[in-house]
């Protein structure tokens, strides 16, 4: 069976439909990246994964059953900002992770078993590249930095599923290759599903194993509300076609200026 | 030459700047006092400097002659005691409702228009039923100052708490946190200097009511002796007392502010 379907799937806020006819399904274990204009739904689709949206028509399955109506350990999050807590260290942030679900009065571990947490801690913080910075509060850091830091506490949990809203998005171009290789390496070990929303079409071409483009398939000119978008390619990435990333490029180009005007 | 807008003292003309106000209060003042006193010797409005010194020497080294207290400290001690423990009440309680309402929303539609009609209350109406319920000692003054700044913190918690990023409270969900915990480790740690801070901006209002309870029903405080020596005009005392209650203010919200740059950090860092 598959991890996740969407069948028939429709999200709207009163009039506005964001998204419609979304239908797929994903497996254990892929890595699909989702491009699309700014507001046709990508992180309305990303938080219905989420469980903080209930779909409007539809339904989102996983593992045949009705998404969990709010979040759970099994799907991490990392956002695009504010992903981690200031007020903590990184060490911290990490091991607030393991203490939150094994310790439901104080929240903290004691003793052996902080030991052993703090060990766990460790090794992540030491596979994003953050074993130098484990007593750093977050705003002494760089935004690279915050954003290896949000993986490796999004990850602490093995969730089953990992999103990503645009997690490289504010980050210079330089830093986010590192990002990339980073990101490939966590999902190559760890077999987590990953869906990972970006704004540049190129990351969503090479990362990852499939790319999505949200777009309305039906434009209104005059009231661009009234359609919502669903997926209009699902291709296999790393398919290093030109033709199709420029067809792709040019619909996603044509949306926008329809919708900007 | 520069925009007046581009123009910034440097340090040396800020600090001359600063001080220059208050030496020209002072100044000001003992002119005014020695033109008034040269022509009326026995004027009480504008003692001379020497008089007030003589009065406060007088009120924080001798014992009293009627209670053997000595009365500045005295005085001090109780509106200091009462402050602490009216604003202490009101933080603890603010900080509780204000978590709660912000945190959960049950909550908040229960409570929240309630908070609010009672923040409308003057609390200085409430005064009398205070005297009447609970009598005229110490505990009617202390609850007059929590009923006066409770509700401002609460709702200011519960906005701080609805500012907080969204995006922790659900990443905090995402780690497997309850809503306890939530609240315990992610909402309360970080809404702490919020409530500092509300305590630094509630604190005038703090000494306000101190004062209007211990003007109206006292045997010793700072606001019932400016209050006492008012009926024999003794500006000698009034106004070193008002002076001592300014610098007492200015202290406490000094140590407040430390403690909170000292004790959260990444607070202020993010603020900046
Ligand atoms: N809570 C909400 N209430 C009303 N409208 C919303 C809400 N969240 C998102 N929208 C609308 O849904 C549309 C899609 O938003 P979003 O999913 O954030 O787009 P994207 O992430 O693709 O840029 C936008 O038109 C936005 O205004
Ligand atoms: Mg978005």
């Amino acid at each position: 069976m598959a991890l996740i379907e969407a069948k028939a799937l429709a999200k709207s806020y009163g009039d506005n439909i964001v998204l419609e006819q979304v239908n797929t399904k994903v497996e254990k274990g892929e890595f699909i990246t989702i491009v699309g204009t700014s507001g046709c739904g990508k992180t309305t689709f990303l938080r219905m994964l989420l469980g903080i949206e209930q779909p409007t028509r539809g339904k989102l399955l996983l593992g045949g059953n009705p998404f969990p109506d709010e979040p759970s350990p099994e799907r991490g999050i990392v956002f695009q900002r504010y992903s981690v807590f200031p007020h903590l260290t990184v060490l911290k942030n990490v091991l607030v992770g393991l203490e939150l679900e094994s310790s439901p009065f104080t929240g903290r571990l004691f003793g052996s078993e902080r030991g052993e947490a703090i060990a766990k801690a460790k090794e992540i913080l030491n596979s994003v590249g953050l074993s130098h910075a484990l007593n750093l509060y977050p705003h002494e850091m760089s935004g690279g930095m915050q954003q290896r830091l949000a993986i490796a506490q999004a990850l602490i949990k093995n969730p089953k599923i990992l999103l990503l809203d645009e997690p490289f998005g504010a980050l210079d171009p330089g830093i986010r290759g590192d990002m990339h290789q980073l990101i490939l390496d966590l999902w190559r070990k760890t077999g987590v599903t990953i869906f990972m929303i970006t704004h540049d079409l190129q990351e969503g071409f090479y990362l990852g194993t499939r790319l999505w483009v949200f777009d309305k398939i039906r434009l209104d000119k005059d009231n661009p509300n009234s359609y919502g978008a669903c997926i209009t390619y699902d291709i296999p990435a790393g398919n290093k076609d030109n033709n199709t990333y420029h067809e792709i490029d040019d619909s996603l180009d044509e949306s926008r200026r329809v919708l900007v005007g | 030459m520069k925009r007046l807008i581009n123009r910034h003292p440097d340090n040396w003309l800020k600090y001359t700047l600063g001080t220059l106000p208050f030496v020209a209060v002072l100044v000001l003042y003992v002119f005014a006092s020695d033109a008034r006193l040269a022509e009326n010797p026995k004027d009480k409005l504008l003692p001379s400097l020497s008089s007030i010194a003589t009065a406060v020497d007088k009120a924080a080294t001798e014992p009293s002659k009627r209670t053997g207290e000595y009365i500045l400290w005295n005085d001090t001690i109780a509106s200091i005691s009462r402050l602490a423990m009216g604003v202490g009440a009101a933080a603890l309680i603010g900080l509780i409702f204000g978590v709660m309402n912000g945190a959960i929303p049950l909550i908040r539609a229960n409570l929240s228009p309630f908070i609010t009609v009672v923040s409308l209350i003057p609390p200085l109406a409430l005064l009398p039923v205070l005297f009447i319920v609970f009598g005229l000692g110490e505990l009617s003054k202390v609850v007059l100052i929590a009923v006066g700044i409770t509700p401002f913190i609460i709702r200011d918690l519960q906005n701080k708490v609805l500012e907080l990023p969204r995006e922790l409270i659900i990443k905090a969900q995402t780690l497997g946190a309850s809503t306890w915990l939530l609240i315990i480790r992610v909402i309360l740690p970080q809404v702490l200097p919020r409530l500092i801070d509300a305590v630094r901006l509630s604190l005038g209002a703090a000494w306000l009511f101190l004062i209007a309870a211990e003007a109206i029903a006292s045997t010793d405080g700072l606001g019932y002796r400016i209050f006492l020596v008012r009926r024999y005009m003794s500006m000698d005392i009034i106004l070193p007392y008002v002076a001592w209650i300014t610098l007492l203010a200015f202290m406490t919200d000094y140590i407040l502010r430390t403690i909170s740059t000292r004790a959260f950090p990444w607070f202020h860092a993010m603020s900046k």
